[in-house]
C-alpha cells in the first residue's frame, strides 16, 4: 500500500476519513443536545429540592450532587455502561426470562452525562435561586398565583437569566465530556478520529482534526449563547 | 405580655403530617439508603479474598501514581499559569492575543483529546523530537500525561489568577503606589494576599477536577488508580473493580473538598463580622 | 411540585424503556474488535473486514441466519456480550479457562502461535525471561499474550495497550523494546510500511495451553448450548466444503487452522 497523502486521508468518501469524522461530529452534537434538556430538568429539580424546607429532600439532593460531582466522569461511565445492563438483566429476568437488555452506548452516555451535567447545573440554579429576593414569591402569591404559577411565570424567567452564564459553562463542559463516551465505543468525533489514527498511523493529524472539531463547536456555541444573551437583554430593555 | 412576644418570635410551625414533599423526600432518601445497602451487600456477597489480595496492592500503587501525577502537573501548571495570566492582562496586543489563543484552545477542547494528541500524536514525530533531544521525555507515558495535564491546568489556573487579581479594586494599587511601593512589591505584599483569598475556592475546584480528570491517563497505558481498576476489571470481569475505585475517588474528592472549605474558613476569619 | 414529580417520573420511565429492547430471534448480532488486522479491521468507509468477518459470514450462510456486525473495543467485549449488545464474539478470541468461566465457546476455528517482535537494530537475542529482563514489552491488555507476558517476563515492564495498532506504533517509535502478539498479526504489521522498522524475534516456547488455549473460538453467553452446537456444525461444514480453505487462502499462504483437534 503506497503512503497516502494527507489530502487523500482527509478527503470525503470511501478513501478518506473526513466523512467519518464529520459523522462523528454530528453524533457529538446530537449527544450533547439530547442530554441538555434532561440535564437541565433534573438539575432544576435538584436545586428546588436543595432549597426546600424539607430536610429529607435536601439530604437526598445533597447525596446526589456529592456522588456525581465526586466521581470521575470516566468511572461513572464505566459503572453505568458495564454495571447497568447486568443489574437490569437481573431485574427483567424475574418477569421475562429470555429477554436481553441492551443499553446502547448513546443511551448510556446520555444518562451518565445528564447525571453529571445536572449535578453541576443544580449548583448554578441554586445560587440563582438565592439571588432572587423573597419579595418576588410574595408578590406572586399576593396577586393570587398558585405555587406552580408563581414558579413558572415569575421565578423561572428571572432564574434563567441569572443562571445563564453558569449554565453556559456547564454546556461547554458537557460538550467536552461527550468525548469520554468514545471510550465505551460510541462512534463520535474522537472515536472515529482514533480509528482513523489506528488504521492510518497518522495519529497527530487525526487527533489534531478532532481537537479542531471541538474547538469549532465551542466557537459555534459561543455565537449561539451570545445571540441568546442579546435577545434576553433586548427583552429586558423593553420592560 | 411576654407570652405574646414569644408567640410572635416563634418560628413557623413545622409542617405536620405528611405533605407531599416530605413523602417525596423520604422516598428519595430511602432510595439512596437502599442503593447504599445494595452496594455494600453486593461488595459483601461478592467479597473475594483472592481478588482483594491480588488487586489491593495494585490499587495502592495506582493511588500513588495518581497523586504524583496530579501534584506534579498542578505545580507545573501553576508556574506556567503566571506568564499566561500576565499575557492575558497585558496591554500588548500580540502578547494578549497569544495568551488568549492558548487559553481558548486548552479550555475549548477535551482533555482526552489533548492527552491523545500528546501521547499518540507526538509519537509519530520521534525523529524530529530525537534531534532536539526531547524524545527521552516523551518516551514515557507518565511524562506525556504530566505534560498534557500541566498545559491544560495552566490555562484554567491562568484564568483563575487573572480573575482574582482583577477582583482586587484599583484603589489598592493606587494606595500602595502612594506609599511609595513599586509594582512588584505592591503585587506581592498587597494584591496577591487579597487575590489568593478570592482564588482559593476556584483553585480547590481545579484541584478536584484534576484528580477526577487524572483517570484519563489510564487510556494511555499509565497504571494509575483507574488504570489498575481497568486491568482488574479486564482480568476478572467483576464490576466490583470499578465500585472499589469509585469509592476511593469519592473519598479522595470529599477529603479535598472539606479541606479546602476548612482552609477557607481559617483564612477568612478576619473578614467575618 | 405534583406535576413536576410526575414529569420526572415519566421521563425516567421513558429513559429506561428506551434502553430495554428485546433480542430478535432471526438475526444474529456478532461482536468483533476491528483493530486486529488481518483478522478484523475497520476501513475508511466504516466497513469491517478480515478473516474473522469472512469466517463469520460463511458460518451465518451455513446456519441460514442473517448476521449483523458490531465493532466493540477489546477490553469491553465480554461484558458487552454478557450485557446483550450482541450474541456472539468472532474476534480471534482464544479459548482460555478464565474466559470459559464467563462465556461458552465453540470449537476453535483457527490457531496460530504467539511471537515477539523487536526493532531491527535490537540487541535482543532470545525470548526468555532472562533475555528480556529490564526491557519494556508492549501487549494488548486482556489477551492471552498479555497474560503470558505478565506471568513470564516478571523482570520486565509489561505495558498494556487497548489494541494491537497502538502497541505497534509505540514499538515503531521506540517507546517499547519488544511487543508480543499473534504471529500473523505481527507479520501483517511488519509487511506494512510502518513495520519496516522491526522484525520477528522469535516465538516463546513452550506455549502452555492453559494460557494460550487450544485456539480461537466463538464466544456466546453462558448456557446457550444450542447456538454453540449450531456453530460447531457450521465450522465443520465449512471446513468440509472448501469454504474455509477459500477464505484461508485469501488471507494467508499457510493453513491457520493448525492441528486437527
Amino acid at each position: 500500500m503506497p503512503a497516502q497523502s494527507i489530502w487523500t486521508l482527509l478527503s470525503w468518501g470511501p478513501e478518506g476519513w473526513l466523512d467519518d469524522i464529520a459523522y462523528g461530529a454530528l453524533i457529538t452534537i446530537a449527544l450533547a443536545l439530547a442530554t441538555l434538556p434532561i440535564g437541565l430538568t433534573i438539575g432544576f429539580f435538584i436545586a428546588l429540592a436543595k432549597q426546600s424546607e424539607e430536610p429529607s429532600l435536601r439530604l437526598a439532593a445533597n447525596i446526589y450532587t456529592t456522588v456525581f460531582r465526586g466521581l470521575p466522569e470516566l468511572v461513572t461511565l464505566f459503572l453505568f455502561f458495564f454495571g447497568m445492563p447486568i443489574l437490569l438483566q437481573h431485574l427483567v429476568r424475574y418477569f421475562r426470562p429470555d429477554t436481553t437488555v441492551d443499553v446502547n452506548s448513546f443511551v448510556a452516555g446520555m444518562i451518565v452525562l445528564a447525571l453529571i451535567f445536572s449535578s453541576y447545573a443544580s449548583e448554578v440554579f441554586l445560587s440563582a435561586f438565592r439571588a432572587i429576593p423573597k419579595g418576588q414569591y410574595e408578590g406572586g402569591y399576593a396577586i393570587g398565583l398558585s405555587n406552580w404559577l408563581t414558579m413558572r411565570k415569575v421565578i423561572v424567567p428571572q432564574l434563567l437569566r441569572i443562571a445563564f452564564p453558569g449554565l453556559e459553562n456547564c454546556w461547554l463542559s458537557l460538550l467536552k465530556d461527550t468525548s469520554l463516551v468514545s471510550v465505551v465505543g460510541l462512534a463520535e468525533t474522537l472515536r472515529n478520529a482514533s480509528i482513523a489514527a489506528r488504521v492510518t498511523k497518522h495519529a497527530f493529524l487525526f487527533f489534531g482534526v478532532a481537537s479542531l472539531v471541538f474547538l469549532a463547536l465551542a466557537v459555534l456555541s459561543s455565537f449561539a449563547t451570545n445571540a441568546i444573551l442579546r435577545s434576553l437583554g433586548r427583552r429586558e430593555a423593553q420592560r | 405580655m411576654s407570652a405574646a412576644a414569644t408567640m410572635v418570635e416563634r418560628p413557623p410551625p413545622r409542617a405536620r403530617g405528611w405533605p407531599r414533599r416530605r413523602i417525596a423526600g423520604y422516598a428519595l432518601v430511602c432510595l439512596w439508603i437502599l442503593f447504599g445497602i445494595g452496594i455494600v451487600s453486593y461488595l459483601f456477597l461478592a467479597w473475594n479474598p483472592d481478588f482483594f489480595a491480588k488487586y489491593a496492592p495494585a490499587y495502592l500503587r495506582g493511588l500513588g501514581v495518581t497523586l504524583a501525577l496530579v501534584s506534579i502537573s498542578m505545580v507545573l501548571g501553576a508556574i506556567l499559569s503566571v506568564p499566561v495570566a500576565y499575557g492575558r492582562m497585558s496591554k500588548n496586543r500580540i502578547l494578549s492575543g497569544l495568551a488568549y489563543c492558548y487559553v481558548y484552545f486548552f479550555r475549548g477542547t477535551p482533555l482526552l483529546v489533548q492527552t491523545y494528541l500528546v501521547y499518540y500524536g507526538l509519537g509519530s514525530f520521534r525523529v524530529e523530537l530525537q534531534s532536539v533531544g526531547l524524545w527521552d521525555f516523551f518516551k514515557d507515558a507518565f511524562n506525556c500525561g504530566v505534560f498534557a495535564f500541566a498545559l491544560n491546568t495552566a490555562a484554567y489556573q491562568a484564568e483563575i489568577l487573572r480573575g482574582a487579581i482583577e477582583s482586587v479594586p484599583r484603589g489598592q494599587w493606587e494606595g500602595a503606589a502612594s506609599l511609595g511601593l513599586h509594582k512588584l512589591q505592591t503585587l506581592r505584599k498587597v494584591i496577591l494576599p487579597q487575590a489568593l483569598i478570592v482564588a482559593l475556592r476556584p483553585y480547590g475546584n481545579e484541584l478536584i477536577l484534576m484528580v477526577k480528570a487524572s483517570a484519563i491517563v489510564a487510556i494511555i497505558t499509565v497504571y494509575d488508580l483507574m488504570g489498575n481498576a481497568k486491568l482488574a476489571f479486564a482480568n476478572s470481569f467483576d464490576i466490583q473493580a470499578y465500585i472499589w475505585v469509585a469509592l476511593v475517588y469519592l473519598v479522595m474528592v470529599e477529603i479535598l473538598r472539606h479541606g479546602v472549605e476548612w482552609i477557607e474558613r481559617r483564612i477568612t476569619v478576619h473578614l467575618k463580622r | 411540585m405534583r406535576i413536576s414529580l410526575r414529569i420526572a417520573l415519566a421521563a425516567s420511565a421513558a429513559l429506561l424503556t428506551l434502553g430495554v429492547a428485546q433480542a430478535q430471534e432471526k438475526t444474529l448480532r456478532i461482536g468483533t474488535e476491528g483493530a486486529y488486522p488481518p483478522f478484523n479491521n475497520l476501513t475508511a468507509d466504516g466497513q469491517l473486514v478480515g478473516f474473522d468477518i469472512d469466517i463469520a459470514k460463511a458460518l451465518c450462510d451455513e446456519m441460514k441466519v442473517k448476521c449483523t456486525f458490531v465493532a466493540q473495543d477489546w477490553d469491553g467485549i465480554i461484558p458487552a456480550l454478557q450485557a446483550g449488545k450482541f450474541d456472539a464474539i468472532v474476534a480471534s478470541m482464544s479459548i482460555t479457562p478464565e474466559r470459559k468461566e464467563k462465556v461458552d465457546f465453540s470449537n476453535k476455528y483457527y490457531n496460530t502461535p504467539s511471537a515477539l517482535a523487536v526493532p531491527k537494530d535490537s540487541t535482543l537475542k532470545g525470548v526468555t525471561k532472562e533475555d528480556l529482563a529490564g526491557k519494556t514489552i508492549g501487549v494488548a491488555t486482556t489477551t492471552t499474550h498479555f497474560n503470558y507476558a505478565s506471568k513470564t517476563y516478571t523482570d520486565s515492564t509489561v505495558k498494556g495497550y487497548p489494541s494491537s495498532p497502538e502497541e505497534q506504533a509505540d514499538l515503531a517509535n521506540g517507546r517499547l523494546d519488544a511487543i508480543e502478539d499473534d504471529i500473523v498479526v505481527l507479520q501483517q504489521f511488519l509487511d506494512s510500511p510502518d513495520g519496516a522498522c522491526c522484525k520477528i524475534l522469535g516465538q516463546p516456547s513452550p506455549q502452555p495451553v492453559e494460557i494460550f488455549g487450544p485456539g480461537a473460538g466463538i464466544a456466546v453467553r453462558k448456557g446457550e448450548t444450542d447456538l454453540v452446537n449450531k456453530l460447531n456444525s457450521a465450522i465443520d461444514a465449512i471446513r468440509a466444503n472448501g469454504k474455509y480453505k477459500e477464505i484461508n487462502d485469501k488471507y494467508f499462504k499457510f493453513d491457520v487452522y493448525g492441528a486437527e483437534s
